[in-house]
């Protein structure tokens, strides 16, 4: 069951990556990209790493596919307003692009792994179990990243306001 | 957990290299933003799978940080881009060829 359930999350998500790179619509490309990030929330829930899940889903699909969602709406963009690329600077980039794919694969095939450990503990990504490593071996981080969210609240503000016309 | 690590690992490289695709094919900044979104959520998934199969928790934690470090960067990076479009009416990322240091 898990198989299947893998496999369909699996192929959905390869589609839909897809459908983003290559629909006109920008705003399709949100929603499709939405779509992604549920079927990569399914496989966390696969794992049993409920926490991730739910904490993928609020930040991606709540917050920042809004914040993409309202300023594609606020920069009113159509569909031609993409110029198009030039056909070899295409071709060009999908061979590299297939040739990433190629050594990554080449690379990884060869990389030794590990059967799934027996003593796996079941409880590893619940909330209780990874708060309590959170708070003992990762506060320092943890307060590091507020601040960084301080800075880029200030920094998105700050651009974000209206300049003073008398500059220019 | 009957799902081999290779799978996962299979599942995370193509969906990575799509995401170096759309950085590579398109020029609409947006959704250059999108695909970098992407590519990091690929990358948060192996992390998952790796943490999951040693059995250590630390791996989700590191990819709770790349949330909130994705999440900094994005409304950083989108306030950047209503500005270039203020000012060029465009985003597209032919016209930063133009930026004088």
């Amino acid at each position: 069951m898990t198989e299947l359930f893998f496999y369909i999350f699996s192929f959905i998500s390869i589609l839909t990556a897809l459908l983003v790179v290559f629909s006109k619509n920008p705003i399709h490309s949100v929603l499709y990209l939405i779509v992604t990030f549920f079927t990569i929330a399914g496989q966390y829930i696969l794992m049993n790493a409920q926490f991730l899940a739910i904490v993928h889903l609020i930040v991606y699909a709540g917050a920042v596919m809004v914040l993409f969602l309202f300023v594609l709406m606020l920069l009113n963009l159509n569909e031609n307003a993409e110029p198009k690329k030039d056909l070899i600077l295409k071709i060009v980039s999908i061979i590299s692009s297939g040739l990433l794919f190629l050594t990554l694969t080449a690379a990884l095939k060869d990389a030794e792994t590990s059967q799934p450990s027996i003593a796996t503990n079941e409880n590893l990504g619940l909330v209780k179990n990874l708060g309590n490593v959170l708070f003992k071996e990762y506060v320092v981080p943890f307060e590091l990243s507020s601040i960084l969210f301080l800075s880029s609240m200030v920094g998105a503000v700050m651009l974000g306001k209206k300049e003073q016309t008398t500059n220019n | 957990m009957k799902i081999a690590i290779d799978h996962y690992i299979i599942l995370s490289t193509i969906l990575f290299c799509i995401g170096v695709l759309g950085v590579l094919i398109r020029r609409n900044a947006i959704i250059l933003l999108m695909c970098i979104e992407l590519m990091l959520n690929s990358v948060n998934l192996l992390l998952t799978a790796f943490s999951t199969y040693y059995g250590d928790a630390s791996g989700q934690l590191f990819v709770f940080f790349i949330m909130v470090v994705a999440a900094a960067e994005v409304a950083v990076g989108l306030a950047i881009l209503v500005m270039i479009y203020r000012n060029t009416k465009s985003i597209d990322i032919n016209f930063l060829k133009n930026l004088k240091g």
